[in-house]
């Protein structure tokens, strides 16, 4: 379908319905409050809500299985990176030592390996959030939803104009990159790092030339139709608020309240079970 | 123009530059022969664009880029390196009103002070900014972000000094006066 | 309507900030209310200038010295801002995909509205209305990239329709249209001008297609000046056009081409009324001439066997295509838009990988070889020549396939140097090709895939958005290439372009070739020019109203017009 660098999926669950400003409101939130704590049973929870979310909002395994497979292989990539450079980084934080086998400095100890696990559940507890908030919103409304979170319409409207341009300036690329092969340039292996620096220049040179001499143009067409001339301007795919959406901006609240409370009973950010 | 808001000027540059940060983060890297190491040359790109638009363009074009970039490729972006592109951005946008591209002289005096202003920036972004973020952010052990942070700054510093410098050149060029030209037999 | 609505110019110059010498000098100009006027005069002539201080974009934008006052709707120009100016004149760019700045339709039809912080509802019931009345409404929530060019197109005028101001502007808005398209833009705006009683002014140079509808007064601009105003007809009737080396209509051609007084005719700006004592007789005797003998067939050159290819998840574009081009072929590849013509180029250089067939060249077969082997015999033209270049200086991009194909310095040297003479670009070799005019850097392309020697130049569109006299350069220089032995594959919507330069026409249509045959061939057949969305010329026109042989009678008037221009 149109528009569907994010996915978009147009179905008409309660979740889809939704203004887009609620749910950028919940995912930005939610997964800010998640990323900053290390409270393995508040991450855990909100995981399961979140994929109950996913669940609720009908989005089917094909639809992010790529996504998935490259988070889970990132993710694997960094834990055992850092079990390389930092095998007691775990001991560091929680204060104690207990080694379940090996010995020296690469022994697999409690402390690392909640520690990784935590780090884990973290790098997966916002994917969700992010997948539900992409899938079930019309790329249409990401602008109307920034500017109602207090984002300047100007800067909101560059999102709009920036996903507007993305699929422009793709086909651009590849005829362009393509036209400049038939000349002889090359982005390879081969040849020296220096060489292979000037050729890639070369090949988006006369993207990025074409693209910046549209700005002009493009800013006179906007002029003409008034941009810029108010304080405020309207938006054409604006959801009105509803019963729901308010419960959404509730809920967040009440999220981000009960992360800060598990941050007071721990008195970090780590929950410690080795205490 | 109404110097308390950004002009139509800037926000449509906002919008093209953050489109070709992303297709660059996407799709054109150059391995640097170094194994799962690649140059990005959006920052060659972003190095250009926020001396032509200035650091407000500079920031927004490279802060919406590489998030848009990593929401697409992983779901989720990680904001700590987000933050840096947007540094860098902004950081490279001060050269704006210094280097004045747009009446067609890159001398090798600006050149020079480009060059050391974007290493500066890409080590403050790649050596500072994102590796602390990452502790802050992620509580990861330190030595390796530092390390990856260490890397990035030389491929970053690479790609911004290698193809910001001939972008800016060979844009400085086009804006030659057509007076200054005669035919040759 | 009062007195003072419409436009007028008092004694308007203008000269940009920039430029040595005034773009426009002492303009003085009334268009009044509900009229419809076309404004014509060759590049430089300062059309889209006067434009821009109709809708205030000069001098509100652009920084120069404004004299003396225009003022639209009784208000100074000078003084209001572009803003407000909006509201009362609509502006319709030359470009219908840069102005489309919503990412659907709907948004981008609501983009003005938004602007002034319309309630939504509002917004809705309006866009709905229009895009109704422009036949739109089933397209409402699609992307630019799904539309195409004749849509985009009704778009851009929906965005400004929707302000419901007096008057409407237009920046050459046949552009970037096929024939068929432009003539359907031309019937709205008439339909807009008669329905509406708006104020119409169109700066076009395809008076081919703006002249199918009535306008009622032709405005003339050359160097700054207004140097004709009055009706088409008596514009026609003058030697104003053919002394700036604008282009008239193809009819009025013909006209001339028969030796046809046109004092004496009438109704001169319209194909189908126009009228002359014994015109029947003098157009039959030009008529009864014998055209010229079909080119023998020579040597098959490039040849496509079984050729199938289609995008992921769409109907496949082409399923079992077979084409053969000879050597000294200049063939014109025509079809309406996104039928496949780019694409069908873009598989024969290897840009695109089909799903099934073969294509070989000389009979040896192309499909193993890589993008860049294929350019050594293959060279394709794009038609934004910014889209190629990649070098600063000319010398240095006309040579860059040869230094990346590692030949010696000095042979490239030598080389580069005869190509820019063959080219006519040799005085510039050390100009940077920024300071070079759109024609000039689109030969500069041309010069640098030539120097690799191909067989076949399959050009995209090679005269798009020049005027006549560049057109003209151009397309002498590609004939001349062309009996040097260049075979020369020409992608084209300009009919005119077809009739006059190419050999042999190929006409795409859904799936496949819908004609192989000689140009004048396929604009006589009705029932192909509807399929292919091609229309016919106004000679067609006027052989069919006086009982000519269509196609014997254009073969004339364009050979009666090619021995003309080689007199010059």
């Amino acid at each position: 379908m149109n528009n569907n660098l994010f996915g978009y999926d147009h179905q008409n669950t309660w979740i889809h319905r939704l203004s887009g400003s609620s749910k950028l409101f919940f995912f930005l939130l939610v997964s800010i409050i998640a990323m900053v704590s290390y409270d393995t049973r508040f991450i855990c929870l909100v995981l399961v809500l979140s994929l109950v979310l996913l669940q609720q909002s009908h989005i089917k395994w094909a639809q992010i299985r790529l996504v998935v497979k490259l988070i889970v292989a990132f993710s694997l990539l960094n834990l055992v990176m850092i079990y390389i450079f930092s095998p007691e980084n775990g001991v560091a934080i929680y204060g104690t030592k207990h080694v379940i086998f090996g010995s020296g400095f690469y022994a697999l100890t409690q402390e690392q390996l909640f520690y990784e696990i935590n780090l884990a559940l973290k790098y997966f507890v916002t994917v969700p959030l992010a997948l539900i908030f992409l899938i079930t919103t019309n790329p249409s409304e990401f602008a109307a939803s920034l500017n109602r979170l207090g984002v300047s319409y100007r800067i909101s409207y560059s999102v709009s104009l920036a996903l507007r341009y993305i699929p422009d300036v793709q086909n651009d690329y590849q005829e362009i990159s393509r036209a400049q092969q038939a000349r002889g340039y090359e982005i390879s292996k081969k040849g020296k790092l220096m060489a292979r620096l000037t050729g890639a220049v070369h090949i988006i040179m006369p993207l990025i030339f074409t693209s910046i001499a549209k700005i002009d143009t493009i800013s006179q067409a906007m002029e003409l139709r008034r941009f810029g001339r108010n304080k405020k301007r309207s938006w054409y795919m604006q959801r009105p608020m509803t019963k729901n959406d308010d419960l959404v901006w509730v809920a967040t609240i009440v999220i981000v309240i009960i992360g800060g409370w598990f941050f007071h009973i721990d008195g970090s950010r780590f929950f410690n079970p080795f205490k | 123009m109404n110097r308390k808001h950004l002009s139509i000027r800037t926000v449509v540059a906002i919008g093209i530059g953050t489109a070709i940060v992303f297709l660059l983060k996407r799709w054109v890297s150059i391995p640097s022969g170094v194994p799962n190491t690649n140059i990005d040359t959006s920052y060659g790109f972003l190095g250009f664009a926020a001396v032509l638009f200035g650091p407000i363009a500079g920031l927004f074009m490279g802060f919406l880029g590489h998030a848009l970039t990593d929401f697409t490729m992983y779901g989720m972006p990680w904001w700590s390196w987000v933050i840096s592109t947007g540094f860098v951005g902004l950081g490279m946008g001060v050269l704006h009103n210094h280097l004045g591209i747009e009446d067609g002289m890159f001398t090798t005096k600006k050149m020079v002070l480009y060059n050391v202003w974007q290493v500066l920036i890409n080590l403050i972004a790649w050596s500072l900014i994102a590796p602390m973020g990452d502790i802050l952010i992620y509580a990861e052990p330190a030595n390796k972000v530092f390390l990856q942070g260490f890397v990035s700054t030389i491929t970053n510093s690479l790609s911004t000094g290698v193809i910001g410098t001939i972008l800016l050149a060979s844009y400085a060029a086009t804006k030659l006066k057509k007076g200054s030209l005669r035919k040759e037999d | 309507m009062s007195e003072q609505s419409g436009i007028k110019f008092d004694h308007v110059s203008f000269q940009y900030y920039s430029q040595a010498e005034p773009t426009l000098r002492d303009i003085n100009l009334t268009i009044n209310a509900g009229e419809k006027v076309l404004i014509v005069g060759p590049s430089g002539s300062g059309k889209s200038t006067l434009g821009n201080l109709i809708n205030g974009i000069i001098p509100h934008n652009y920084r120069g010295d404004l004299t003396g006052t225009v003022t639209v709707d009784g208000i100074n120009v000078a003084q209001s801002s572009v803003f407000d100016l909006s509201l009362k004149v609509g502006t319709v760019l030359q470009n219908a995909n840069d102005q489309f700045v919503g990412l659907t339709m709907a948004e981008d039809m609501a983009f003005g509205m938004e602007n002034d912080d319309t309630p939504v509802p509002e917004m809705h019931q309006r866009v709905n209305q229009w895009a109704d009345y422009l036949n739109l409404k089933d397209h409402l929530t699609q992307a630019p990239q799904s539309l195409s060019g004749g849509q985009k197109q009704r778009v851009a005028m929906g965005d400004v329709l929707i302000d419901e101001g007096d008057i409407m502007l237009f920046d050459e808005p046949l552009a970037a249209l096929d024939p068929a398209t432009g003539y359907q833009t031309i019937k709205l705006i008439d339909q807009l001008h008669s329905e509406f009683k708006m104020t119409v002014v169109i700066i076009e140079h395809r008076l081919e297609e703006v002249l199918t509808q009535s306008v009622d007064r032709l405005i003339v601009l050359n160097d700054g000046q207004i140097v004709a105003n009055d009706t088409p007809d008596a514009i026609l009737k003058s030697d104003v056009m053919q002394k700036l080396g604008l282009r008239e209509p193809l009819y009025i051609e013909a006209l001339k081409a028969a030796n046809v007084d046109l004092n004496q005719v009438t109704h001169l700006d319209d194909v189908e009324q126009l009228a002359a004592p014994h015109l029947e007789q003098q157009l039959a005797k030009l008529a009864t001439g014998d055209p010229k003998q079909p080119h023998a067939a020579s040597q098959p050159l490039l040849s496509i066997q079984n050729l199938k290819f289609g995008f992921a998840d769409q109907q496949p574009l082409f399923k079992d295509l077979n084409l053969t081009i000879n050597q000294g072929d200049h063939l014109a590849l025509v079809g309406q838009n996104g039928i496949g013509k780019s694409t069908l180029s873009k598989l024969i250089t290897g840009f695109l990988t089909p799903n099934r067939g073969q294509i070989s060249l000389n009979g040896q077969p192309l499909m193993n070889d890589s993008i860049k082997e294929r350019a050594d015999h293959i060279g394709y033209v794009m038609q934004d020549p910014d889209k190629m270049i990649s070098q600063v200086l000319v010398k240095a991009e006309v040579g860059l396939g040869l230094k990346l194909r590692g030949v010696s310095d000095a042979e490239i040297e030598s080389r580069v140097n005869a190509i820019l003479k063959i080219c006519g670009l040799y005085p510039y070799r050390n100009w940077p090709i920024a300071a070079l005019s759109f024609g000039q850097k689109k030969r500069v392309t041309i010069a640098s895939i030539l120097i690799l020697e191909p067989a076949v130049i399959i050009l995209d569109e090679p005269t798009a958005g020049q005027d006549f006299r560049h057109y003209t350069e151009m397309m002498q220089f590609l004939t001349q290439l062309n009996r040097q032995g260049t075979t020369l594959i020409t992608i084209t919507h300009d009919m005119h372009l077809m009739l006059e330069y190419a050999n042999r026409t190929v006409v795409l249509g859904n799936q496949g070739i819908l004609a192989d045959t000689n140009p004048v061939a396929v604009l006589s057949d009705t029932d192909l020019c509807q399929q292919a969305d091609l229309r016919p010329t106004s000679l067609y026109q006027l052989a069919t109203r006086f009982n000519l042989n269509p196609q014997t009678f254009t073969d004339l008037v364009i050979e009666s017009e090619l021995g003309g221009a080689s007199h010059e």
